[in-house]
């Protein structure tokens, strides 16, 4: 991604300027707190949204340049993990990691068990197989969605807020689970998030955004270490710092009605 | 001065607003057409809408026509009789079941059964981001999800409209004959020499099906078009019930204009 910039609305952009490179095989994650545009990158890399400058381009291909066929042909090779999984709620656990394969493969239908209940036990869910959307804890219906994300076996998954609203203990899973299957299957992981403590036992590399620019990155040593005044305001949840605590607004006596004698 | 100004302004950005959506909603109803290929390679997904739109409103469909042939047996028998007409109850109640009350009723209450429900599924679904996962899976919703359910809705509407008006005529049969003793073979008989299939009943069968469009079509555009909110969906369920009991009225009033120009009182 290369000096991608794009707004809802043209006049105020969300994203100024990323440059932003994944390399195969690696977890990267981006960073920044909420809405600061994190999923906005993932919705242009994706091609749900056309950058307005820049370009994007995944495994050498220009996303914004490809027609629908085209875009629909990359993103059989992309996975990605919704916030909240988006599990379709109408269908059982296994229905719903069965469904990519049933939508764009002819396999056989003791072929497609096979293969989902693989998916299912590589997130230790093979017993929840029959089980509703409904009937899943957070940690686990976001496991269900981690495992349909790698139904097709993608090269690259698009993880937003996997972490987000999760225990500690399923936290901690999940993150294992992205760092494991990442290196098992070879395939690239883009995470976006805000749980910096989670994200560096299990990334490669990090990339800090705030207010549509990347302010900093880095590999996990180097944001420990780090003394820019962001990284570490975000890495410490410091209340206020770069980042300020106050939404803009008038000044305080203005609003009140005060005024200075 | 201002306020005026102001005034209009929000007319004229309302009207813009209003004229955007219908050119939204025309497109829209293009692209579900041009995917119609696809709910009918796959029929089980649209058969599975036919089942939740048709046959789950089987109850409140036939138990309504059942209650509306009653009432038209009564007050038809009560009106016709002054007039030494009783035996013309036969006519009365098919004609008015087939032509308009069939197709009319069904219609609204499969805006309210079915058409509330597809919306409100489409848009908890968009909610919930199933929509958007979907589309990164490479799977296109109008096909998966749109398609189905608005052709499942134009196939069962006229097959509901037809039970509809065949349980009213049953119902106006037990009042008419049973109940107040008009003679079974006039009634049956009258019915039988005055409507014909065509225009009565094809005509009434068109309409249940340009009904059927229009409700489905609704149905589908408010749940995609849905704010992606809780009040989103529920503004849109209310937008899909009012829309489609409107635009029903209203398309029938402008077909049978067309169906029954010239044709007279039978």
């Amino acid at each position: 991604m290369a000096g991608a910039s794009f707004g809802y609305d043209p006049r105020r952009p969300v994203l100024r300027g990323i440059d932003m490179l994944v390399p195969r095989g690696r977890v990267v994650a981006i960073m920044g707190g909420s809405g600061c545009g994190k999923t906005t990158i993932l919705r242009l890399v994706g091609g749900q949204l056309r950058p307005q400058e820049g370009s994007v381009r995944v495994d050498g291909q220009s996303v914004p340049d490809l027609g629908r066929d085209g875009l629909f042909a990359l993103r059989r090779r992309i996975g990605m993990l919704f916030q909240f999984g988006a599990l379709f709620t109408d269908m059982s656990v296994y229905e719903n990691v069965a469904f990519p394969i049933r939508e764009h493969t002819d396999l056989d239908e003791s072929l497609i068990r096979d293969l989902v209940l693989m998916k299912l036990h590589a997130v230790g869910l093979r017993g929840a197989a029959q089980l509703y959307p409904n009937e899943l804890s957070g940690g686990m219906a976001r496991r269900v969605a981690l495992a349909r994300a790698i139904a097709l076996d993608p090269t690259l998954v698009l993880y937003d807020e996997p972490f987000a609203g999760l225990d500690p203990i399923s936290l901690g899973v999940v993150g294992q689970l992205i760092r494991q299957l990442n290196d098992a299957l070879g395939i690239t992981s883009v995470i976006v998030t805000h749980d910096v403590y989670e994200s560096l036992k299990i990334v490669d590399y990090l990339y800090f955004v705030s207010a549509g620019r990347i302010v900093a990155h880095g590999t996990p040593d180097e944001v420990r270490r780090s003394t820019d005044p962001f990284v570490r305001q975000f890495v410490d949840g410091e209340p206020d710092g770069p980042v300020a605590f106050h939404y803009p607004a008038r000044p305080y006596a203005e609003d009140f009605g005060i005024r200075a004698s | 001065m201002t306020s005026v100004a102001t005034g209009l302004r929000r007319v004229g950005a309302g009207t813009l607003r209003a004229i955007a959506r219908v050119g939204f909603a025309a497109r829209f109803f293009v692209a579900v057409v041009l995917q119609t290929p696809a709910a009918l390679r796959r029929i089980q997904l649209t058969a599975r809408e036919i089942y939740f739109a048709g046959v789950l409103s089987l109850v409140v469909i036939m138990v309504s026509g059942l209650f509306v042939g009653m009432v038209l047996g009564l007050q038809g028998y009560d009106v016709l009789v002054k007039y030494g007409a009783g035996d013309s109850l036969g006519i009365f109640v098919g004609l008015s079941l087939v032509r308009e009350l069939g197709p009319v009723v069904a219609g609204l209450l499969f805006a309210s059964r079915a058409g509330s429900a597809i919306t409100a599924e489409i848009g908890l679904m968009k909610t919930t981001e199933q929509l958007s996962a979907m589309e990164m899976m490479a799977v296109d919703p109008l096909a998966r999800i749109v398609a189905p359910r608005f052709w499942g809705g134009v196939i069962a509407m006229p097959l509901l409209a037809a039970l509809f008006s065949a349980m009213g005529v049953f119902g106006a049969y037990l009042v008419g004959v049973r109940l107040i003793g008009v003679d079974d073979g006039t009634f049956w008989g009258n019915m039988q020499a005055s409507i014909d299939f065509w225009p009565d009943i094809t005509n009434g069968i068109v309409k249940s099906i340009v009904f059927g469009m229009a409700v489905s079509l609704i149905a589908v555009f408010e749940g995609y078009d849905a704010h992606p909110t809780a009040e989103g969906v529920s503004a849109a369920t209310t937008r899909t019930v009012v829309g489609a009991s409107l635009a029903i009225l209203a398309l029938d009033f402008v077909l049978t204009v067309f169906m029954f120009r010239g044709l007279g009182n039978t």
